[in-house]
């Protein structure tokens, strides 16, 4: 029904799974990372971990654009981190993986403050208690902490892919607006808004967009109960 | 098995200063709230590290300050008993059993999971979560995930204090147990006097981060100076066989040839059983007493005599069944002529000794 219909075109489709696409690696891909520094910030004391502590939060406060560009300088085809890249085929910038870092990163904060504060509500006595029983201090961290703070980590996970879905100005800077490689649903809304009569496409993305984040809230509910369930409603 | 410990250890401005050795068997670290008696545990676990010193279990050596050896908790091979329990919310009984146990390399496994549910009576919890466990339930699971990580010690840390009483009473022959048929060393944390009359070999007498006496239950219970816990505490200690249980429900007990009657003991006839009886909850009286309810008579000699600041008096009578402590006013102890060398008689109501002062002889 919708597919090459007047009402949903290929044009939409194609935004549509590559928003989808771009958020889900974005999500997965930041999520052993995120799980680690949330874990560093929550139980271990170290020199720096205040700098830590606000690298992680500085794109919730900087202008996207300025993280955008930032990208751009850094993984750009004349960045220093970028030449290396491109020199193995592996370019960013003007590309959907470009898109993908771009959201990662602006959802990275968000993911990260919501698996800590679940980390820091595991009891650090039960850890104890599993390093009394022989346990390593990675076989505690795999059997306790991150198993009771599940429901925080699929939080932090869902979290991070509605910001990526919902990413504009740090993906527009770094990798443009490119139809079918970085064309995501903001980026496809901002443009129809461009354009004369472009109003009703961007009305229908408007509400595509809101059910994909609301089944995204729905599925992370459904996960959530599921894991309180199992842990035998206290 | 013994214990050799010898610990200095600073947190903030608490300072923690330990220095023995005790025996195989039950050693109570026996002490006020805060006298420092958790550190001294968790120092023995390796959960806090202590600034200098020597820990030293057998012939092991957990932690020496000269050598740099700190042994991380899971090498030590303890089992832990929390107050808490501390039992992992997210595993059903059976996996928070098993967790230890399936650490243990293939050679050291061997306590057998049947037999440990079976001693603890688990086998029909084994699919409950921890939340659907009653604290006594709890308690138990605990004890058993620790037996099945194999420990060559075990401690515990205040295992009964956050229960009711017939849990208490639920719990406590499990001890006695582990004591007498495992024969597993334990580090025992209590400032029950009932706990250390029951359990204890050994007591380790802690007050404000010092040890101020070692030594054994009945002496350290029997003496007004250590008490720790406050002169309501102050008990003896007898040592006494079951000879007969009473249709009435009172068993009678044989101390050193003093026959006493007491509340139902569930145990065979012959076993020998401890005895705890509170000095304030006896009487003295200077003739063989008559046509008194109380049904057990000590007669003795008085051999210590000692008046404190407060109004009472603490009265050392010594018995065919044991030194007796007797708790008086001075104003009774004038009025009855107490003195040493002189004879007396103790009066205990069978009621006065409740079941958890009761316990296996060990």
């Amino acid at each position: 029904m919708l597919d090459g219909t007047p009402w949903f075109g290929p044009a939409e489709w194609t935004a549509v799974r590559l928003s989808v696409r771009v958020a889900f690696w974005a999500m997965l891909t930041s999520l052993p990372l995120g799980i680690a520094v949330a874990w560093l910030l929550a139980r271990r004391d170290f020199p720096g971990k205040q700098v830590l502590n606000g690298l992680v939060h500085l794109p919730l406060i900087l202008p996207p654009v300025v993280t955008g560009y930032l990208l751009l300088l850094c993984f750009g085809p004349y960045g220093p981190l970028g030449r290396i890249l491109e020199a193995y085929g592996l370019g960013l910038a003007f590309r959907w993986t470009g898109a993908s870092l771009a959201a990662a990163i602006m959802g990275f904060p968000l993911m990260v403050r919501s698996i800590r504060l679940s980390f820091e509500l595991v009891d650090p006595n039960l850890e104890q208690a599993a390093a009394t029983l022989g346990a390593s201090p990675l076989w505690i961290f795999c059997s306790v902490t991150l198993p009771m703070a599940l429901p925080g980590v699929i939080a932090g996970a869902v979290l991070a892919f509605a910001k990526a879905m919902g990413e504009f100005g740090a993906t527009i800077t770094f990798v443009a607006n490119i139809p079918s490689e970085t064309q995501t649903l903001p980026s496809a809304i901002y443009s129809f808004l461009q354009v004369p009569d472009g109003e009703t496409a961007a009305l229908r993305l408007v509400l595509v967009s809101v059910a994909i984040s609301f089944a995204a809230l729905m599925v992370s509910e459904a996960l959530n109960r599921r894991v309180s369930r199992a842990r035998g409603r206290a | 098995m013994s214990f050799e410990i010898d610990i200095t250890l600073q947190q903030g401005a608490f300072r923690l200063d330990a220095r023995f050795t005790a025996p195989a068997g039950v050693t109570v670290l026996f002490g006020r709230s805060g006298s420092g008696k958790t550190t001294l545990v968790n120092a023995v676990a390796g959960l806090v590290r202590p600034q200098k010193g020597l820990i030293k279990i057998g012939e092991r050596v957990l932690f020496d300050s000269h050598s740099g050896t700190m042994l991380p908790p899971r090498q030590r091979r303890l089992g832990y008993i929390f107050q808490d329990g501390r039992l992992f919310p997210h595993l059903s009984v059976r996996k928070n059993l098993l967790y230890g146990h399936r650490l243990l390399p293939a050679a050291r496994r061997t306590e057998a999971f049947d037999q440990i549910v079976d001693m603890l009576g688990l086998d029909l919890l084994l699919d409950r979560r921890p939340a659907q466990l009653s604290g006594g339930e709890r308690q138990r699971v605990a004890i058993g995930r620790a037996l099945l990580a194999a420990p060559e010690v075990l401690l515990a840390d205040e295992p009964l204090t956050a229960l009711d009483m017939p849990r208490k009473m639920e719990i406590l022959p499990y001890f006695e147990r582990i004591r007498d048929e495992l024969k597993l060393p334990i580090l025992y944390v209590s400032h029950s006097a009932a706990e250390v009359a029951r359990l204890a070999t050994t007591v380790v007498v802690l007050d404000r981060g010092r040890i101020t006496q070692v030594g054994s239950a009945g002496d350290v219970l029997s003496d007004p100076q250590v008490a720790p816990t406050g002169v309501r505490n102050l008990s003896s200690l007898l040592r006494a066989r079951l000879v007969v249980q009473h249709a009435d429900g009172l068993s009678e007990l044989d101390a050193g040839g003093i026959a006493l009657l007491v509340p139902r003991v569930s145990a065979e006839l012959g076993t020998m059983v401890r005895l705890r009886i509170s000095a304030h909850e006896v009487i003295l009286s200077d003739r063989a007493p008559t046509g008194l309810s109380a049904l057990n008579v000590l007669p003795g000699e008085i051999t210590g005599l000692r008046t404190g600041e407060g109004p009472g008096a603490l009265v050392t009578l010594s018995t065919a069944a044991g030194p007796l402590v007797a708790r008086v006013t001075q104003r009774s102890a004038r009025a009855l002529g107490l003195a040493i060398g002189n004879r007396s008689y103790a009066i205990v109501k069978s009621v006065a000794i409740a079941p958890e002062d009761v316990g296996g002889g060990g």
